[in-house]
């Protein structure tokens, strides 16, 4: 654990990141409760341009709601749902990747030919489908995010439990006459661990994007502002209102920008042997 | 010994990064080679003697710095030249030959056009001339059809015949000096025979230099002029190889040529009358790799009518090369492999038949001791662990577990603290006794020991045998014990078992195997087992 903190401090891309998440995690906790205006209310003219009122620093949009109380409590939106439907994707695709890499032969036929299934349909037509068929709402894009992101847990995990279970500790295991279950929970996943956890955090970025693209498209929960409908509902004014566009999608370009270089920072911490120079 | 050396090391010092377990890799070398005239450096894991190779090549990792010394070949220091000088040494006036012919070649280039690679870098001869010269060298060194092979690609070769390929590249350019980098370790004992054979042959000659490294003093008994002895970087013995080798001057010296084991089996207590243990009849199990829809299926009999008993109390020796499909037995036996025919009988308890938890039930009975001691214990559980959680998993109270896994690393020689520890905090030999421990918690009535000592440096191995030996007769164990190397096979074992092919050819009690071999193919293992006629003291 030390080693790997020493690991990531030696990164500065995956610093920078570190903090530009935490940073973006505490607006979504705190922000709300500091600044207790509602996106949605309208509190000014509409079309007020950013850094003229220090009440409304960012400005008003079309109806003259506040563009910085909108950020802020977007903050939460995106980060909730690429939060938890990576966690959602992570539920059904280790275990699904772990059985068929651990049991192989039939089993592991069934379920790769269920995972292709799912890759051969563009992901994010799917979750378009999806999401206008369940009405939109938080729950059914976090649904729709999670349905679409597992397979590629499940292929890694997969691989990972492939080249695992031939290793002598797991034989032994077997030969102690351990149970599959244990030996899968115990031998297994906790040494495939590193490159999901390095998955998982660009599947966050992921995961913002794609909710972004969502809301974009006004598939969005309508009863919460993000960053994807704030940009969508500002893009007929871009012209003559640019701020409207540009703050929210600055939003979602540092915050899928910091969980990559987070990713980054991990894969290297995580697998020092393809992070040095390999002499 | 008054030629003047083809190349000298002069008081080498190279420093290791901050953080190792020592400050030098390797502290103060000298060494000459002298045209004509084989050097074996020796030593165990960790001596250095990599290093020295490297160092002679260039090819130090960045991570290392050379602080003081020098290595002259004719006159000039090679320490001091940039890549472009070292290019040009390389290969030309000195060349290499690694320890593993599979990874030295490059899977996707022909044999014949490796070889020519040679010249084109050097800017050597015309396309034509160059080929000719790879047909000659194939020829040189031995291999079988040049003309054919030349076109083949290094996996269509055999592991011997990669090695004369690498040689073969190796001596291209004619180069002064040759640095075999344990360049038979990966091989069997028949081929490593021939390859020594032939390492001796070229040098002689064409009256090289070499520097050969190794860490089997039955190969320095057959093939070194000389002999550096090396320990934590520094040369504590050198001298002419009869002289090391008969007369050894330096403690370490001796102790590693009294841990090298003899080729004459000890005399072991008659066995007969006793019960048997375990019975195997007629194991069979083929591989089958498709080979789709326009090759017929590749298929490798790895064990065909295998069968034996082990008394109680006895050691089963199976000594067969790679691909003898000793190992396949070895899993066969343990259930961790399904045989396609055949029976493994236990007591009155038939393990082929048992599945689930009945064969879960019944493991406990027969228990593994496995080749790698690094990959043999789950990087990420604590010694206590490992060895726990089997008896746990058979139902014993967990506390109950701990103090005997306890007791269980007090009687393979690691003290209790090692229970809250992570196998990487231990070294090969440690790392083999928590192994030996792990297979002990179930109270098995049968150990099956795959290759267990042969990674493991010739004192460590010794050790690791001696606590085998110990345990065994404590604790009234049977041992069916898997190896390649018949000097440790004479040791330990009471019968031994010769496998071929899948086949057993011969079965027969270890001193009559030694004494009187029936099987050809017995007669050929016995008699290229390294260093048998050079030295009585380390054959």
């Amino acid at each position: 654990m030390k080693q790997f903190w020493k690991q990531m401090l030696r990164n500065p891309g995956g610093m920078i990141g570190l903090v530009i998440l935490s940073v973006a995690i505490l607006i979504a906790l705190v922000g709300p409760s500091i600044f207790p205006n509602s996106p949605w209310r309208m509190v000014q003219r509409p079309f007020l341009p950013p850094f003229t009122l220090s009440t409304v620093p960012l400005g008003t949009d079309a109806l003259g709601r506040d563009v910085f109380a909108g950020v802020i409590y977007g903050a939460r939106v995106s980060l909730l749902v690429g939060l938890v439907s990576t966690l959602v994707a992570l539920i059904v695709g280790v275990p699904l990747g772990a059985l068929a890499g651990y049991f192989g032969g039939r089993v592991d036929d069934a379920l790769m030919r269920f995972t292709e299934f799912f890759q051969t349909i563009p992901s994010f037509a799917l979750a378009i489908v999806l999401v206008a068929i369940l009405q939109p709402s938080i729950y059914s894009i976090v649904a729709a995010i999670g349905i679409v992101s597992w397979p590629p847990v499940a292929r890694l995990v997969r691989a990972e439990v492939l080249s695992l279970r031939t290793r002598e500790y797991v034989q032994a295991a077997i030969v102690t006459g351990q149970s599959n279950s244990w030996i899968i929970w115990r031998e297994i996943l906790p040494n495939a661990l590193s490159p999901v956890i390095v998955l998982a955090s660009l599947m966050v970025a992921t995961a913002i994007l794609l909710e972004s693209s969502l809301s974009f498209l006004g598939l969005g929960d309508p009863n919460l502002i993000s960053w994807g409908y704030m940009v969508g509902a500002g893009r007929t004014v871009i012209r003559q209102a640019w701020w409207i566009t540009v703050f929210p999608g600055l939003a979602i370009l540092l915050s899928v920008l910091a969980m990559n270089l987070v990713g980054e920072g991990l894969n290297d911490a995580l697998n020092p042997r393809l992070a040095r120079d390999g002499r | 010994m008054t030629a003047t050396p083809a190349v000298s090391i002069r008081n080498l010092k190279i420093a290791l990064p901050e953080g190792a377990e020592r400050l030098h890799a390797v502290n103060g070398i000298s060494i000459d080679l002298i045209p004509g005239e084989i050097v074996c450096v020796v030593g165990e894991s960790g001596s250095g003697k990599s290093m020295c190779a490297h160092a002679l090549m260039g090819l130090l990792p960045d991570s290392v710095t050379t602080e003081t010394g020098e290595i002259l070949l004719e006159g000039k220091d090679l320490l001091k030249l940039d890549e472009d000088g070292w290019r040009d040494v390389r290969g030309r006036r000195i060349a290499m030959v690694f320890q593993e012919p599979m990874t030295a070649l490059n899977p996707l280039m022909r044999i014949g056009e490796q070889m020519m690679e040679m010249f084109e870098a050097h800017g050597l001869l015309t396309p034509k001339a160059r080929r000719a010269r790879a047909l000659a060298l194939a020829r040189e060194v031995g291999l079988p059809d040049p003309e054919r092979i030349v076109r083949a690609y290094p996996h269509q070769l055999s592991g011997g015949q990669r090695q004369r390929a690498m040689i073969a590249m190796a001596l291209a350019l004619e180069p002064a000096v040759l640095v075999a980098d344990e360049p038979t370790t990966a091989l069997d004992v028949t081929t490593q025979a021939q390859i020594l054979k032939l390492i001796r042959e070229l040098q002689r000659r064409r009256n090289m230099a070499v520097m050969f490294i190794t860490h089997d003093f039955g190969v320095v008994a057959d093939i070194a002029d000389r002999v550096v002895v090396l320990r934590h970087g520094q040369v504590v013995e050198e001298g002419s190889a009869t002289e090391v080798l008969t007369r050894p001057q330096h403690a370490y010296t001796k102790a590693l040529l009294a841990a090298v084991p003899s080729m004459h089996p000890p005399v072991r207590a008659p066995l007969d009358g006793r019960d048997k243990a375990v019975e195997v009849i007629g194991l069979d199990k083929t591989y089958v790799t498709s080979g789709g829809w326009f090759r017929p299926d590749r298929k490798v009999q790895a064990a065909n009518e295998v069968s034996f008993a082990i008394l109680k109390g006895e050691t089963l020796g199976l000594v067969g090369e790679s691909g003898s499909g000793k190992s396949s037995v070895a899993r066969l036996v343990m259930r961790l492999i399904e045989a396609d025919r055949g029976t493994v009988r236990i007591g009155d308890v038939d393990l082929t038949k048992l599945e689930g938890r009945a064969l879960r039930a019944q493991r406990h009975r027969i228990q593994m001791i496995f080749q790698d001691p690094f990959a043999s214990l789950n990087p990420r559980r604590k010694v206590g662990n490992i060895i726990s959680d089997g008896p746990i998993a058979h139902g014993t109270e967990p506390k109950a577990a701990m103090q005997r896994a306890r007791d269980l690393l007090g009687m393979v020689g690691l003290d209790a603290g090692a229970m809250e520890r992570y196998p990487h905090e231990f070294s090969g030999g440690q790392r083999q006794r928590i192994g030996i421990a792990r297979a002990l918690a179930l109270d098995p009535e049968i150990i099956v020991a795959d290759e267990a000592v042969s990674a493991l440096d010739v004192s460590v191995q010794a050790q690791v045998l001696a606590l085998l030996e110990d345990l065994k007769a404590r604790l009234g164990l049977s041992m069916l014990f898997i190896t390649h190397d018949l000097r440790v096979a004479a040791q330990i074992c009471d019968r031994i078992a010769v496998m071929q092919r899948g086949v057993i050819v011969e079965l027969k009690p270890t001193a009559q195997l030694f004494a009187s071999p029936e099987h050809p193919y017995t007669r050929e293992l016995l008699a290229a087992v390294p260093g048998q006629s050079a030295s009585p003291q380390a054959a």
